[in-house]
Parts: C-alpha cells; sequence; structure tokens
C-alpha cells in the first residue's frame, strides 16, 4: 500500500501538468457498425479518442451534459452509455431496454429520458448515475404497448413524444419526478414518425407516415389540443416509396418559416408558422430524410434516402429553391454544423468518411476518415431547447 | 394449373441464379445498412420487426420475397423491385434464414 500511493502521488502530477482541455468545441461520431463512437475536436478538425463498447448503433443518437463534459449515447439494443469527453472513457453504461430510438436531457440536466420500442415507453434517469427516476409505459387500447418516437425536451421541466402506433401526443412533467404527471392528446393522426420542437421550446410538431400532414401542439395553449397541419396535402397522390423514414430535428426552423421533408414525395415543404399553412413545395433529388437549417437559418441543408443519399441539396433561404447539390459520397446518413454555422460535417458511411465543407463558399476543406460514419453530434447542442 | 408450372419454373431458376460475388456484396450492404435502417442492423427489429431465423419461421420463401419486393401495403415497407430482382431476393432470405452463411 505504501507503495501505492508514491505512484498515485506521481500520476495526479502528471495529470496536473497536462495541458487543460475544454469540452466547448468537441463532439461525438458515432460508428455505427463498430458500435464504436470517435470524440473528436471541431476546431483542430481531429479525432481525439475512440470509446468502444456501445453496443448496437444501427440507430443512435447523443444529447450532452449541461456541463459539455458527457455525451449521453442512445443505441439501437436500449444501450444507454455516458461517455466522458474528458476522459475519452464510458463513465456508466446500462441497457435500460430491448429496442430503442433516442432520448432527450431535461431543462435543468438532471433527467435523461429514453424512447423505447420495446418495451414501447420511455424511461427516465438520473444523469449522474444513470438510476431509473420514471418508467412510463406507452399504454394504449387497454394495455397494448406502442413505440415512442420523437421524444423531446420543453421548458418547465417537461418531456414531449410520440406513440407511433396509438397515434398519441404525451407531454411527461418531472417538476416532482416522484410523481410525474402526464398529459396525454389522443387521435393526433396516424403514426407519427418523429417529431420536433422549436428552438423556443414552444411548438412541438410531429410528422405523420400513417396520413399526409403533421400534428402541431402549441406548449404555451395546450388546452387547445393538437392541430392539424397541412392534412390535405397530396392526399390524392400516389405516394412515393420511402426507403428510410425522414427525420425531424429542431434546427429545421428558420425565422417564420418551417422546412419539413415531405412524405412519400420528393420535396421539402416550407410552412408559415404563423398561419401554418404552406408557402412553398420545394422539388429535390429525392425523399429528404433531414432538413436542417444552418445556425442563422440562410441556407437549409437537405439529405436524401436510399437510392439518392449520395447527393446534399443546399436551398437558400431568400428565395425558396435549390442553390447547390452537392455530391460528397456514398451514402450521406447526417449532417451537423458548428454552433455558428460557417462549417456543416457530413457522414458519408459508405466510403467510411467524414466531409467538412464550408457553407458559404460550399467548398469542400477536408475529409476525416470514420468507420461506417452514421451520426455527427457536437457538444455546443448542450445548450439547445429541442437537441 | 398454368401459374403453378410457372411458379416452379421461376423458384428452380431461383436456385441457379446465385448472384455474382460482387452484387452479393452489394447486397449484404444493402441488408445490413439499408434494411437495418429499420430492422436494425443486427436485424433485431426496429421500426420494421424483427428478421431472425425464428420470426420468419413459417413464411413461406415466395410470401418474403414477395413482401422485398412489393412491399407491405398500409406498413412502412417500401418495394424493392426497382433495386433487386427477384434471385435476389429469394437469395436475401435465404441469408436471413440462415445468417451465419
Amino acid at each position: 500500500m505504501k507503495k501505492l500511493i508514491p505512484i498515485l502521488g506521481f500520476v495526479l502530477s502528471l495529470n496536473a501538468a497536462a495541458e487543460p482541455r475544454a469540452t466547448g468545441d468537441l463532439g461525438v461520431v458515432i460508428e455505427r457498425e463498430d458500435g464504436k463512437a470517435m470524440i473528436i475536436n471541431t476546431t483542430e478538425r481531429k479525432q481525439l479518442a475512440e470509446i468502444e463498447g456501445l453496443g448496437d448503433l444501427s440507430h443512435a443518437s447523443v444529447v450532452f451534459s449541461r456541463d459539455q463534459r458527457y455525451a449521453y449515447v442512445f443505441g439501437r439494443d436500449g444501450g444507454l452509455t455516458k461517455v466522458d469527453l474528458l476522459g475519452d472513457a464510458i463513465a456508466r453504461r446500462i441497457v435500460q431496454a430491448g429496442n430503442s430510438i433516442g432520448g432527450a436531457i431535461s431543462q435543468d440536466g438532471r433527467f435523461i429520458a429514453v424512447s423505447n420500442y420495446t418495451p414501447g415507453g420511455v424511461k427516465v434517469f438520473s444523469s449522474d448515475t444513470l438510476e431509473l427516476v420514471a418508467d412510463i409505459p406507452a399504454e394504449y387500447d387497454n394495455g397494448k404497448l406502442s413505440k415512442v418516437v420523437g421524444l423531446a425536451d420543453a421548458p418547465g421541466q417537461r418531456f414531449v413524444f410520440s406513440l407511433f402506433d396509438a397515434g398519441e401526443i404525451w407531454v411527461l412533467d418531472l417538476n416532482n419526478p416522484q410523481q410525474p404527471a402526464i398529459e396525454k392528446f389522443r387521435n393526433i393522426g396516424k403514426q407519427p414518425y418523429d417529431a420536433l420542437i422549436s428552438p423556443d421550446g414552444r411548438y412541438y410538431i410531429a410528422g405523420l407516415f400513417g396520413e399526409p400532414g403533421l400534428a402541431l401542439l402549441d406548449l404555451w395553449n395546450r388546452q387547445d389540443g393538437v392541430k392539424r397541419v397541412l392534412p390535405e396535402y397530396g392526399k390524392t397522390d400516389e405516394k412515393l416509396p420511402v426507403y428510410k423514414m425522414p427525420h425531424l430535428e429542431g434546427w429545421a426552423i428558420a425565422g417564420d418559416y418551417l422546412f419539413v421533408p415531405a412524405v412519400g414525395k420528393h420535396e421539402v415543404l416550407v410552412i408559415d408558422k404563423r398561419q401554418w399553412q404552406l408557402v412553398k413545395a420545394i422539388p429535390t433529388a429525392g425523399q429528404p430524410v433531414f432538413v436542417m437549417a444552418r445556425p442563422d437559418a440562410r441556407q437549409i441543408w437537405v439529405n436524401f434516402a436510399f437510392p439518392d443519399n449520395g447527393q446534399v441539396q443546399v436551398i437558400d433561404a431568400k428565395d425558396l429553391s435549390v442553390s447547390k447539390t452537392l455530391a460528397p459520397g456514398k451514402a450521406v446518413l447526417h449532417m451537423e454544423f458548428t454552433p455558428r454555422g460557417e462549417q456543416v460535417w457530413l457522414a458519408v458511411r459508405d466510403d467510411n468518411q467524414i466531409v467538412v465543407y464550408d457553407t458559404e463558399t460550399l467548398a469542400e476543406i477536408t475529409r476525416l476518415p470514420a468507420k461506417t460514419p452514421s451520426g455527427i453530434f457536437f457538444s455546443a447542442r448542450a445548450h439547445q431547447i429541442g437537441l | 394449373m398454368k401459374k403453378l408450372l410457372l411458379l416452379i419454373l421461376v423458384s428452380s431458376t431461383a436456385l441457379a441464379g446465385e448472384p455474382s460475388a460482387d452484387r452479393q456484396a452489394v447486397l449484404r450492404n444493402m441488408l445490413k445498412h439499408d434494411c437495418g435502417a429499420c430492422h436494425g442492423l443486427t436485424l433485431k427489429g426496429g421500426l420494421g420487426p424483427a428478421l431472425l431465423p425464428e420470426a420468419l419461421a413459417g413464411k413461406s420463401d415466395d410470401f418474403l420475397a414477395d413482401t422485398i419486393l412489393n412491399g407491405r401495403t398500409g406498413t412502412a415497407m417500401p418495394p424493392w423491385q426497382q433495386f433487386i430482382n427477384r434471385d435476389e431476393a429469394l437469395w436475401l432470405v435465404n441469408i436471413l434464414r440462415n445468417p451465419e452463411h
């Protein structure tokens, strides 16, 4: 034991002497096939570390602790892993369900909520210890369990989510974590597939797969219930096949306009959120998957489902048309902007690369190797409602 | 009867029509990633159901190939016939039934 003490002391002093690392410009890249994640520095544009043992990441997403030290990785297999961005290591890991789709962090940063397919529902954990705080089965129709999608954090210590099979939106209030309160909105539309919350935390909008349009909940006026947006759009048209489900994310709101993927149509829909009316349907190269506004909302970047996933299109927010089509490589799965938007990072799965573009010149800046990258998440998300 | 004969013919050519090695690699990648987008990389299911051998037991090759080629109305399963022919769909069904191959 005596021997250990001087060694410990030596290690500690070494650490103290090392250059302190900040986490505000770091990010996590999911490498889906190997169940790994890379920690990257977005300023130096380089890999810092590789974290293994994250389970099945066929579908994965990441949220960050408010101190930006920890990344919480939600895997397909129900795994919830807390990754230490300073220690380059897994801090804690649990497998909390059989099959899950995503998660969110609470307004105050104390809770992590996970949305599960099997068993259908939401579980809430302490962000510190990953101990279970609340278990909310998504029950409908006398005990059936629905898959849960579109889980987002909302102001007032709330989480909002949608029930894919039940066609419902639930608002979970965690002000008293021992007795969570649930408000249910029924008949919101068939098969909500994902949802977003506006950056101000006011509007929760679920996209519908089973019928046209979107379901809108104004969290400032919950007593008014859920309203339908564009319920008639494309109703009589033949739907094109959808080879990958579109995703909705908070950054699809640019000023007064909401940009969303049409479903079964190769279009991005522009909706004026003052009247919730269609402004324009912008024709695109394929079925849009992610439709994301640059942080200043001057551009909207769109990637596509198979077989058009080699392209990315840039929409000019001023004239609402495609201004540029890029071909970054094979299978572009995800995009992430730097916090103020001068760069965008693209995950190009089949080329095993991350491609970084200058968003002003649309020129390529660099490529970084990554094994089957599927998702890119920067720590600046820590301070964004809904991300 | 004529239909039956045709079916027999089709299925016997299917056995003969194993995709080329290059094509097999493309199909395996497609199975892993594009099918995997909904059914999971490990095919344990996601938005779409599990495609593990026990989940497919009791469903005929033809039914499964039809599902791949034509999709399933009322669900999120799209038709793949634009990208995959019947032989390839049957080959994929065989891969699903025998994942270690």
